[in-house]
This record gives structure tokens, C-alpha cells and sequence, in this order.
């Protein structure tokens, strides 16, 4: 589904990311951990397609396609979701304006009608209920004045509702609460499927033990200094980023 | 504008007469003075306006009714400048309540006009207060008996229909102690260049509530000048929507002066293009202790349109505890648009909470970007945050009808991709 080659990326005349190489299959789940500083959100945000870096190498291929060609919403239109580390409040628009705005968005590129009002109602309350949220979170602008843990339970249900192919959750653990991290990692595993995979960009451990990886990626300096599965982020829980930095 | 001339009262006729010396002395406010240094209104000078004459057609104004009448409310229609009764919506109501035109009253309500007309503005203010004073032909005059509360809100509609016309109107408000009411004042005109100077004073007496509503879409190729004056009594309320989208030249003056714990909510939103002028004044004057004034005003404004924004908060020696804040945000559409803001704290007075802010930019990246992660691509992203930027002071207005309203004037204004008006 994608597959990172070579991958150099520059804000400025730092170079952030040093020759990422990454094979993603549908159904995975693959996990990149790393300490501040390695390069793991400046990735997620180069997947999703932020503005202000850039590339000085190599290619992302993401289901056949170019991904680096595209404007971050064709991306959006074409699978790719971003769980923002930290979600953006966007005062006067509420979240039930921008999830039907967004879901007619999809599906208009893919040849679709728009979404019927009451199939639209029926489906967003199931998903509210499953993120077990307030309804009249959906009225209110979009994460204005929101928790940290309402903000991602916000950014999942966004997720359930678009239902992307591919899935980046960037630090989505950060500032959470362990009954929060539960319905957010409930969330996230009530969406797993063999055509859907899944990044996590986390720091600790934690989110790991809820959402089990079939890979572990270990990021520091800008390159993937180590790979293997769930128990590797278990190994480095116990040994610290000291560990794989020496390396 | 004989409407009035059968008012022989010695009273109006000194006042007037004050008001035509002071406006012979002083002429329309130059951008010398201070407090219109950003606006200069010499343009008016080089035009002819004239009062309208009874010679002049009748214009059908079927249309402008339709769309800007409110329903469920009470409503006074002035068509350039002269009350008409068989446009106007009066029927049913409260025998407590005084909702007449304005040359009616100075026949039936002559006595609480001498002790009100005038009492919230003097000609002194500038140019166009004593220009007013002078010429104004008709108005509203609305008194609400003490304790009663309104369950409709009254409109009054004025409507220029006549090019290269002038019309001075006036109106009175008095809300009588712990009295409630809603007005709106909507303007509009066909498509013309004229002149529209309106005053309206507002006496919100001890307890009382009053909230006004200003929805200025007057013609493109309009002047508008107008000027909202308050006195607020002692724990009266006064809350102010000033929609600014119309006229090339547009200024708003909104003054209140406040007694002890009285409350005062002042909101406005401009939204000016091509090479609209909009000017916003205001001046929040605590004289007493524990006094309240919250104040946001918002503009948008693109290709070589001109925001104004002058905020003055005073807090007398005498008002300790006021709690106050003021702010102003700014949205530039264009490298030609401009927005000057000018927010003022006199503060006299040693325990008191003021604050104020003030911002002028472009749309933010960060949400551009969050929206377009969210599959909506760019100019749609910018459509929305424009509109949303707008639609939190549309959202303060309580009334649904006027709401709707003031919504289709916003939309009108702003380009309809990606709005989804069923969520609005």
C-alpha cells in the first residue's frame, strides 16, 4: 500500500529525515517510536502532506501513485488520514459541518452522491457512540475549547467517519488519560481491517499495549536504526532510546 | 420632510435651531479631528443630495419588504425618510407600550420627547448629530412601561429609494425600569447614490434590558451615516449587534454611558470590498462602580476596501470594579485591503479589569491545512474559515427570523462554494 524509499527531507537547511526506507502492506500495523527530535512527526506530516518541508530525495508510493504529487486533500480523498498530534480549533465551523463537508468531499471524488441527511445523522451517532462521546459534541466548533482527550477522540471519530485505507495517528496517545487512551484505542482497533493499515507515531510504549503492532519501527536521526515486531517496543521500554541511539 | 412642520413646540424649534447654528459652525467632521482621522467624508460635500420631494414618484418597494420585513415582529416602515402606516406591521400591540412614528410623537409624546430627544447626543458631538437635529424629518419613537416584556421584537425598516436623495431620521427608545425589549434597525435602499443620516438614542432605565440590532445594507453607491447613543441606568442592560455590509461609504457611531453595575455587550461585523469605506466608532463610558462592557467587532475585508475601528473604553475615577474587555480581529482578503484599528483605554479609576486585543491578518495555515487533511481542498478550506470567521457574530443574534436574515446578507457577500447552508 506504501512503500518509502530512500526518503531526505530539509526544513531549511537542517536535514530532518535521512533516508527513510518503509514497506507497508493493507492489514498492517506498524508502530514508529522514537525519541524528540528523530524525525517521527515531520514523517507523518510529510505523509499527510503539511506544507513547509522539503523533499531533497527519494519517493513515496502510495497504491501505485505518486503521493508526493498530490495536494494534501486529493491524499485525504484517496485514503490517507492524519490523527493530528495536536488537532487545530477552528472557531464558527462545527464538527458536524465539517464531517458531512469532508465525507461529501470523498465522496465526490469517487463518482458518489452526496451523503442522504438521515443516513448521514444514523451514521455519525453510531460513531459517536462508539467513541463513546456526547452528541452535542457535534454541534460544537470543531474542537474549540475541547480536552486534550475530547480533541482525539474527536480526530478518531473523524477517522471512523471517512474511513481512510491509510491511517497515521501521530503521537495520538500524548496527553491522554489511561479510560481515555481505552475508548481511543477501542476506536482505532474497531477499525482495523485486512485493507486498512495503520502508522502509529508514539514515543513511549504505552498506546502499544491497547493497539498491538505487527511491526515496530525505531527512529532516530532521521533514519529507522531498528526493526522488528510488538516485542521490540517492550525492549525498549525497558532499555531506553540509548539503547538503539548507540547503535 | 413636512411631516414635522406642524410641530410648532417652542422646545423643538430651540433645539433645532441650536443644532443648525452648531452644524453652521462646525460643518461635517473633517479628518482633522481625532476621532475621524481615517475617514474622510469630503466626497458628500462635492455631491448634491437633496431632501425628497413630494413631487418625486412613488417607488414600488414590494421586493425590499419581502425580503427584509421581519416576520413575528413588530414593524415601522420609513420609505426616505417618512414614516408609512400602510407598510407598517403595528397591529396587536401591548396597550403599555408607545411604538409610533417619530412625527407622531412629537404630537402625542411631546412631553418625554423634551426630556429625551437630545439627551443622549448633543449637537456638539459632530457635524452630523447637529445635522440631524436640525433636518430630521421622521423615526421611530418606542417606549416600553416599566416591567413589561416584550414578546416580539419591533423593526424599523428604512428604505431610500430615491437617487442623490438625503434623509435625516430620528428615533427614541425608552425601556422603563425592568421593562425588556428587542429592536432591530435594518437599512436599506435601491440601487443609488444617497445620503442617510440616522440617530437614534436609547434610554434603558434602572433593571431594563434593551437589544438592538443595526443591519446596515444600504446600495453600493450610498452614504450612510449613523449614530446609535445610550444611557444606561443603574443595572440596565444594553446589547448591540452592528452589522455593517453596505454603502461606499458607511460610519457608525455606538456610544453608551453606564451607571452603576449596569452591563453593556457591543458587537459588530464589517465585511467590505471593491472600495468600500466602513467605519465603526465606539465609546463605553463606566461612570459608576461594578460596570460591565464586553465589546468584539470582526471585519473582513477584501480588494481596496478600508476597515475602521475605533474603540474607546472610559472608566471613571468613580468606577471602581468595572470589568471590561474590548477587542478587534481583522481578516485581509486582499494586499490592497486595509484595516486601521485604534482601541483605547482611559482608565481612572484603580481596582478595575480591562483588557484589550487587537488583530489584523490573513487566514491561519494551521486550519487551511487541517481542513485540507480533511479531503476539502483549498479554496473551499479558505471559503469556509472566511465564513466561519463571520458566522460567530452572526450566531450571537437570538432572534431566528432576524438571524435568517442577517445570514442571507452574509452569504450574499461571500462566495457560496463549500457552504453547506443546511448545517448553518
Amino acid at each position: 500500500m506504501l512503500s518509502i524509499k530512500n526518503l531526505t527531507v530539509s526544513v531549511g537547511d537542517k536535514q530532518i529525515l535521512k533516508g527513510i526506507n518503509l514497506e507497508i502492506k493493507a492489514g498492517e500495523i506498524h508502530a514508529i517510536m522514537g525519541p524528540n527530535g528523530s524525525g517521527k512527526s515531520t514523517l507523518s506530516h510529510i505523509l499527510s502532506g503539511k506544507g513547509g518541508y522539503e523533499v531533497t530525495g527519494g519517493a513515496v508510493t502510495y497504491q501505485g501513485k505518486d503521493l508526493l504529487e498530490m495536494p494534501p486533500e486529493i491524499r485525504a480523498r484517496e485514503g490517507v488520514f492524519l490523527a493530528f498530534q495536536y488537532p487545530v480549533e477552528i472557531a464558527g465551523v462545527s464538527n458536524i459541518y465539517l464531517l458531512k463537508a469532508a465525507l461529501n468531499s470523498v465522496r465526490k471524488y469517487h463518482g458518489l452522491s452526496e451523503v442522504d441527511a438521515m443516513d448521514f445523522l444514523t451514521l455519525i451517532k453510531e460513531k459517536v457512540r462508539l467513541l463513546e462521546m456526547d452528541e452535542k459534541f457535534l454541534y460544537r466548533a470543531v474542537n474549540e475549547g475541547f480536552s486534550g482527550g475530547e480533541k482525539k477522540r474527536n480526530e478518531i471519530l473523524q477517522m471512523a467517519i471517512l474511513e481512510p485505507k491509510l491511517c497515521i495517528l501521530d503521537e495520538t496517545d500524548s496527553g491522554l488519560d489511561i479510560d481515555a487512551l481505552k475508548v481511543v484505542s477501542e476506536g482505532v482497533n474497531s477499525l482495523r481491517s485486512p485493507d486498512r493499515a495503520f502508522i502509529m507515531v508514539t514515543h513511549y510504549q504505552r498506546l502499544l499495549d491497547y493497539i498491538k503492532p505487527d511491526y515496530v519501527h525505531v527512529l532516530a536521526h532521521g533514519q529507522i536504526v531498528k526493526s522488528g515486531g510488538a516485542e521490540l517496543a517492550l525492549e525498549l521500554e525497558e532499555k531506553g532510546y540509548s539503547w538503539v541511539e548507540a547503535a | 420632510m413636512n411631516a414635522i412642520a406642524k410641530n410648532q413646540q417652542t422646545w423643538l424649534q430651540a433645539l433645532r435651531s441650536d443644532a443648525l447654528t452648531q452644524f453652521a459652525a462646525q460643518g461635517f467632521p473633517s479628518p482633522r479631528a481625532e476621532e475621524w482621522r481615517y475617514t474622510n467624508v469630503s466626497a458628500i460635500e462635492k455631491k448634491r443630495f437633496l431632501p425628497v420631494s413630494d413631487a418625486q414618484t412613488a417607488v414600488d418597494v414590494t421586493d425590499i419588504l419581502t425580503a427584509y420585513q421581519l416576520k413575528e415582529a413588530w414593524s415601522l416602515v420609513l420609505v426616505d425618510g417618512c414614516f408609512h402606516a400602510d407598510l407598517s406591521l403595528l397591529d396587536g400591540l401591548p396597550e403599555a407600550v408607545a411604538v409610533m412614528s417619530m412625527a407622531n410623537a412629537l404630537d402625542s409624546e411631546a412631553e418625554t420627547l423634551q426630556r429625551t430627544l437630545g439627551q443622549a447626543v448633543s449637537a456638539m458631538e459632530h457635524g452630523f448629530v447637529a445635522f440631524n437635529t436640525a433636518h430630521f424629518t421622521d423615526g421611530l419613537f418606542v417606549r416600553i412601561a416599566a416591567k413589561q416584556v416584550l414578546t416580539k421584537p419591533i423593526q424599523v425598516l428604512h428604505i431610500a429609494t430615491q437617487a442623490d436623495s438625503l434623509t435625516a431620521t430620528r428615533t427614541v427608545i425608552i425601556a422603563e425600569t425592568m421593562a425588556a425589549v428587542e429592536l432591530v434597525e435594518t437599512f436599506v435602499g435601491i440601487d443609488n447614490s444617497y445620503l442617510s443620516a440616522a440617530v437614534t438614542e436609547v434610554f434603558v432605565e434602572d433593571n431594563a434590558a434593551v437589544t438592538l440590532t443595526k443591519v446596515q445594507c444600504e446600495a453600493d453607491k450610498a452614504y450612510h451615516f449613523g449614530g446609535t447613543y445610550v444611557k444606561q441606568a443603574r443595572n440596565a442592560r444594553f446589547t448591540h449587534h452592528n452589522f455593517a455590509f453596505g454603502s461606499l461609504l458607511a460610519r457608525c457611531d455606538i456610544h453608551s454611558d453606564l451607571e452603576d453595575a449596569a452591563e453593556c455587550e457591543l458587537n459588530g461585523l464589517y465585511l467590505g470590498a471593491k472600495r468600500q469605506h466602513l467605519d465603526n466608532h465606539t465609546r463605553i463610558h463606566h461612570n459608576k462602580p461594578h460596570g460591565i462592557s464586553r465589546e468584539l467587532y470582526k471585519g473582513i475585508l477584501d480588494d481596496r476596501a478600508r476597515g475602521v475601528f475605533q474603540g474607546r473604553v472610559i472608566v471613571a475615577e468613580d468606577a471602581q470594579k468595572t470589568d471590561s474587555t474590548m477587542n478587534n480581529r481583522n481578516l485581509l482578503l486582499s494586499a490592497d485591503a486595509e484595516a486601521d484599528t485604534k482601541p483605547q483605554l482611559e482608565i481612572y479609576a484603580d481596582d478595575v479589569k480591562c483588557g484589550h486585543g487587537v488583530t489584523v491578518g490573513q487566514l491561519d495555515d494551521k486550519s487551511i491545512f487541517y481542513l485540507q487533511s480533511r479531503a476539502i481542498d483549498e479554496e473551499t478550506a479558505r471559503n469556509m474559515l472566511t465564513f466561519a470567521f463571520a458566522n460567530e457574530m452572526v450566531n450571537k443574534i437570538n432572534i431566528p427570523a432576524l438571524h435568517d436574515l442577517v445570514l442571507a446578507e452574509v452569504l450574499k457577500r461571500f462566495p457560496q462554494q463549500g457552504i453547506e447552508q443546511d448545517l448553518l
